[in-house]
């Protein structure tokens, strides 16, 4: 057993490191002096003073493989196109302009063939790949676009050469697999080897952010980054008080590197105290506020049993420990690629992908996350007891754990702007490291770890049994996963507060939220219901039946997969159709008054029969509804057929077709005169 | 039948009727019980009066959603009418069209076969007498019959039991007539087998077996196998132990879900449901479906492919029809599939929950396609409690022989008209149901075939807040109408002010 990879309310006290005994102390009587219904985040036990455990016996041998890098030539022309570049791609991703017109292709292959990656009969489209400096972009004969980003590129495979010509398997960090096939080896091995250059940045300024230019001028960038105010949210909770104060012990980073600047800790904890107990701690995380539970009834508890913790500050009696085995990331690593293998191929059976599913591990991992949040929610709304929430270094599992506990908590980390107020305070500030673990530089591969991603999928699980209590829906949660490892908005650039401020992130690049907030039409929940109080604190059910395979988070772009018609859209525009119905009925309403006015006035304007003519337009098009609002279900009803080659799901239940007798009408064929 | 009753759209505006050295006309077209009437209706009025005896033959053609219909008359005119509308053309066109079907009462005292109707849809060229002989070729005297008829194309999909080949080889020249007279000329048809080829080799032994090619060389044969009787009713077993031990940890769960097999029959019923709607739809050819005894999987693939076909099945009445006509009318044994559920320890081997596993396969393409089913999953839930269980005596007996005989019309209530009642009806409503006229394709792929929850977890765990969402998604809806109704008032309100006023303005 390892204690420190588990959620424990203090540091293990099996030890007996008696050199250690003062240190140990003051950390001690710090993680009791805070008072319950408050969490605090730590690194884990004396990992910096403790033999190296085998693990990190590991880390410390670990060779650092680097792909041998291939220097690109023309690399001003280079510079320059990619500044070119992202004005002509997504606004948190949103439309482009063709990528020849914005002048930034840096060649293009035509006769490109792009496979079905479940087809079991190889069907393909055909269309021209263009490489720009950010993206890379195929249009097949439809016209249709597959954009692709450089730093969403997970891997680049060049498979054996082919009758039809060279397989490239192109796979992607937010779980998009493409499968081409280039018609000549040579530009297949030039594609493959410019992906491999622009797929991994060196170093920071390379990446997306640095040159993206969204348009907006020096002072509404500063205005984005100020979205979200981490001093204005300890204020919201309830710090400081009269037992949480601001301490200025980080201010310049020398306690702790990973934290960010401002702490909160309990009043009586000194200065001294601070740096003894950040010598306990693995890198030098001592325990600070993570988020301070306010409720009328359980503050009084919380003075009396702060009281009750001083008196005892010698001893642990009123420390309980709670190990929850959350596996550290290397085993998530694999959890994950094993899932992802299982769940690409070709033709699976039923019993493969669910003995796939157990072996992967992936959903034990995910209820064990949940579990330990729910444990820590518990802990503060049933016992009281303030909980210390820590793992070896208190910036994967104890951010996971910390952040769903908030979640469960606190209604306000259901909200759209709540939500990214957590994912600042306990993941960005609290110094998760996104660079290192989303991959976004040619670093470590053994530092990548989907910890980020396993608690967005928390997320959706209790979305999934509350549809309810959350301002946002599941699109929400895939845009923020895309966005980590887009590097295209520089809020998870850099692993800890200290490094982006080195990296001038909020000078040189632009915050994600800003662009979430503006289009936070699209993100929201339909079926939202903010006023119920009774979904104040959740308490989701963790019987096993109750994880399921997130299937629009791992085949978001594997379209055949997905349901033909989406609840969710329609009720989405049925909402803002409401609106727009609410607001018509107050005008026609006003008309007619005004109508019957002027009517007993006599006087009739030209000007007005015309305004208020029911044939005018703007009553028009809300009343033509059906037609516009709807349209992306139609869009899904007009392709259910298959009419577009695509979309030809139908050609998949039998392989008696496609070994076809030359008697048997080939399927292609039967498409085109499908009606006589 | 008169041919009055065959008339689904008896008027049709602004077809275009095209004739030799004749100016196109449009018009209105009507059909009486014994001509087609074109008629321009105006003062020059031009009429066209087609006797529908007259008729030789027809063809028809669609582009977009305009259809047209060739008429090959018997004294060898051709004429061809535009018609707007891809169902208007396709009821005109199945008006017209002389019947290749008839219905046939050669088993009115279910002596030729006990587990079917007295009413039977045949070939027309088919007599009672060869329908007599086929039904001692084929298991239980189930002759195939008509399931489905494609209006968009004319294939057909029809069901019968195992031809009893032997191991001799034994053939019936009726029989090969029978189903080659459902083929147009030309055509070649497919015989889906829902037992994988080995277990139909073996059915010989007993007696049963395949068709060869040799003697119905226009039909290709396709074995799919779905899984019968103690094997699913095991899986059942083992599914509902699985969800009801909530102290499983996620790998046991995952194994003891992945050991139950359920969603792998779910996936081998529905993927041959596919193939039989492909057969049809795409590859234009018609099927015949059979498995051993033709009461079972077989009725699980005529019924679904009707579901991915036809729309109207995708309705409430439409629901209950096909399961009158593919389940109850085709002699699916209820009674002795249905007697016991998961939970009873005396197996027997009659007892397999094969209505579920369709119920299941139906709920699954209805989550696919959310909107394009006029009822929702409540009403697959009591469809299927009143298999197992009712109070009504729909779902009572083996076949309709058994229901004659116990006088069911007579001693008990009918399901139907009970679910029928608005009040009922209002409970089984899918709030989100906008008709769907097309095909639709579900998806076979494990990641889309989730656990029925509604059934199978729904007394394991609290349902609470997703009844309440779906309640509030019933609310917007509701809201929606509410406000749509009141705009449209208050336009009126405002179109009629403005009148007065014009009126008021210019005497």
């Amino acid at each position: 057993m390892q204690p420190s990879d588990d959620v424990s309310p203090t540091p293990e006290p099996q030890a007996s490191w008696t050199p250690l005994l003062r240190a140990r102390r003051a950390a001690l009587k710090w993680a009791q002096k805070s008072v319950p219904g408050v969490r605090g985040v730590a690194g884990c036990g004396p990992s910096a003073q403790k033999w190296p455990g085998p693990r990190d016996f590991l880390a410390c041998g670990q060779v650092h493989k680097r792909r041998p890098r291939i220097l690109m030539r023309e690399g001003g022309t280079w510079g320059r196109a990619r500044a070119a570049a992202p004005e002509a791609r997504y606004r948190a991703v949103g439309r482009a302009d063709t990528p020849r017109a914005a002048g930034t292709v840096k060649w293009e292959v035509e006769q490109v063939k792009l496979l079905d990656r479940f087809s079991t009969s190889n069907k393909s489209l055909t269309g021209t790949l263009y490489l720009t400096a950010t993206h890379l972009l195929f249009i097949d004969s439809h016209q249709k676009e597959t954009w692709i980003l450089h730093h969403h590129i997970a891997s680049v495979e060049k498979l054996a050469l082919t009758t039809s010509g060279c397989p490239l398997v192109i796979q992607c960090k937010n779980f998009r697999t493409v499968h081409f096939i280039v018609p000549r080896e040579r530009d297949c091995h030039d594609i493959y080897n410019s992906l491999l250059q622009l797929s991994k940045q060196a170093k920071y300024e390379d990446l997306y952010a640095f040159s993206y230019n969204p348009k907006q001028n020096d002072s509404e960038r500063l205005q984005g980054w100020q979205l979200i105010d981490l001093a204005e949210e300890y204020k919201r909770m309830g710090v400081p008080n009269s037992h949480w104060q601001l301490s200025d012990a980080n201010r310049d980073y020398k306690i702790c590197e990973t934290y960010p600047r401002e702490l909160y800790v309990p009043r009586i904890a000194s200065k001294p105290i601070i740096v003894g107990s950040s010598k306990f701690r693995s890198k030098g995380r001592f325990p600070v506020l993570s988020y301070y539970h306010q409720d009328k009834e359980l503050n009084a508890m919380a003075n009396r049993a702060a009281g009750k913790g001083y008196e005892n500050e010698d001893n642990y009696s009123n420390i309980r420990f709670q190990f929850v085995g959350i596996e550290n990331i290397h085993v998530m690593r694999s959890s994950l690629q094993k899932l992802l293998e299982v769940n690409g191929t070709k033709g699976l059976s039923v019993n493969d992908f669910y003995s796939g599913l157990e072996s992967s591990g992936w959903l034990r991992h995910i209820k064990a996350v949940m579990d330990a949040a729910i444990f820590l929610a518990k802990a503060i709304t049933v016992e009281n007891a303030s909980v210390l929430v820590h793992c070896s270094d208190g910036w994967d599992r104890t951010s996971q754990v910390c952040s769903l506990g908030s979640l469960l908590l606190d209604s306000y980390y259901r909200t759209i702007k709540g939500f990214m107020v957590l994912i600042e305070k306990d993941w960005i500030s609290f110094g998760h490291k996104f660079s290192e673990r989303c991959g976004h530089l040619d670093g470590d591969p053994k530092e990548v770890s989907p910890v980020f991603t396993q608690f967005l999928e928390c997320v959706w699980h209790l979305t999934e049994q509350f549809p309810q209590a959350f301002e946002f829906s599941e699109a929400f949660l895939l845009q923020i996963h895309e966005h980590i490892h887009s590097c295209q908005f520089g809020n998870f650039l850099g692993n800890c507060q200290k490094e982006r401020e080195e990296l001038k992130l909020k000078e040189k690049t632009y915050s994600l939220w800003p662009f979430l907030l503006e289009d936070q039409k699209k993100y929201l929940n339909p079926l939202y219901s903010s006023k119920s109080h009774r979904f104040t604190v959740l308490e989701p059910n963790t019987i096993s039946f109750n994880f399921k395979f997130w299937r629009n988070m791992y085949h978001q772009f594997d379209r055949t997969l997905h349901p033909r018609q989406s609840v969710f859209n329609i009720i989405m525009n049925m909402n803002e159709q409401n609106e727009q119905l609410e607001k018509d009925i107050k005008d026609l309403e006003s008309k007619i008054k005004q109508r019957k006015n002027k009517q007993t006035d006599g006087i009739l304007t030209k000007e007005l029969l015309h305004s208020v003519h029911p044939e005018s337009p703007t009553l028009k098009t809300s009343l033509c509804f059906k037609e516009q609002t709807l349209l992306p279900v139609n869009d899904a009803l007009r392709t259910i057929e298959g009419s577009s080659l695509a979309d030809n799901r139908y050609s998949e239940y039998a392989e008696e077709f496609s070994k076809s007798e030359p008697a048997v009408v080939s399927l292609e064929y039967g498409v085109a005169r499908m009606t006589c | 039948m008169e041919f009055a009753e065959l008339i689904k759209t008896p008027r049709v505006d602004n077809v275009v009727l095209h004739r030799p050295f004749y100016p196109a006309v449009e018009g209105t077209l009507c059909l009486t019980g014994h001509h087609l009437i074109l008629s321009s209706r105006q003062d020059n009025t031009e009429e066209l009066w087609l006797l529908h005896s007259n008729i030789d033959a027809i063809d028809k053609r669609f582009v977009g959603s305009l259809g047209t219909i060739i008429i090959k008359c018997k004294d060898f005119r051709i004429i061809q009418l535009d018609i707007p509308g891809m169902e208007e053309c396709l009821n005109i066109a199945s008006s017209i069209e002389t019947s290749e079907w008839r219905l046939s009462y050669v088993n009115k005292e279910f002596a030729v076969c006990p587990s079917y109707p007295p009413i039977v849809t045949v070939p027309k060229s088919i007599d009672d007498e060869a329908l007599r002989k086929v039904a001692t070729f084929r298991h239980g005297g189930r002759f195939p019959v008509l399931s489905y008829y494609h209006k968009k194309n004319g294939m057909v999909i029809m069901r019968s039991g195992q031809p009893l080949t032997g191991t001799n080889g034994r053939r019936c020249k009726e029989d090969e007539k029978l189903i080659n007279a459902t083929l147009r000329a030309g055509k070649r048809g497919y015989i889906i087998d829902t037992r994988s080829l080995n277990v139909a080799q073996q059915a010989r032994a007993k007696g049963g077996g395949f068709e060869q090619e040799a003697h119905y060389p226009q039909w290709r044969r396709i074995h799919k196998s779905i899984e019968r009787y103690h094997i699913l009713q095991e899986s059942l077993i083992k599914l509902v132990e699985a969800c009801n031990d909530q102290t499983h940890n996620m790998d046991r769960w995952l194994s003891k879900l992945e050991a139950s097999n359920w969603l792998t029959h779910i996936k081998e019923i529905l993927t041959a449901a596919c193939l039989a709607a492909q057969c049809i739809d795409r590859e234009g050819a018609s099927i015949l479906i059979h498995g051993t005894e033709g009461t079972d999987s077989t009725l699980q693939v005529t019924s679904l492919a009707q579901i991915i076909l036809e729309p109207r099945s995708r309705t409430i009445r439409g629901f209950e029809a096909l399961i009158e006509r593919e389940w109850l009318q085709a002699g699916h044994p209820f009674q002795q599939r249905c007697a016991q559920s998961a939970y009873c320890n005396t197996k027997q081997k009659w007892e397999a929950p094969v209505f579920l596993l369709f119920l299941d396969c139906v709920w699954q393409i209805l989550r696919q396609f959310p909107c394009s089913f006029e009822f929702n999953e409540n009403f697959l839930i009591m469809l299927f409690e009143h298999a197992y269980a009712s109070q009504f005596g729909t779902f009572l007996g083996n076949n309709e022989s058994e229901r004659c005989k116990l006088k069911l019309q007579q001693k008990t209530m009918s399901l139907w008209s009970w679910v029928n009642q608005p009040g009922e009806l209002s409970k089984f409503t899918n709030p989100l149901f906008e008709a769907n006229n097309l095909v639709i394709w579900p998806s076979v792929a494990p990641q889309s075939l989730p656990l029925w929850e509604g059934i199978f977890l729904r007394w394991n765990r609290s349902s609470k807040y997703l009844d309440e969402a779906y309640e509030e998604m019933v609310n917007i809806i509701e809201y929606n109408k509410e406000l749509q109704a009141k705009v449209n008032i208050l336009r009126r309100q405002l179109a009629e002010l403005e009148t007065e006023n014009g009126m008021q303005e210019s005497p």
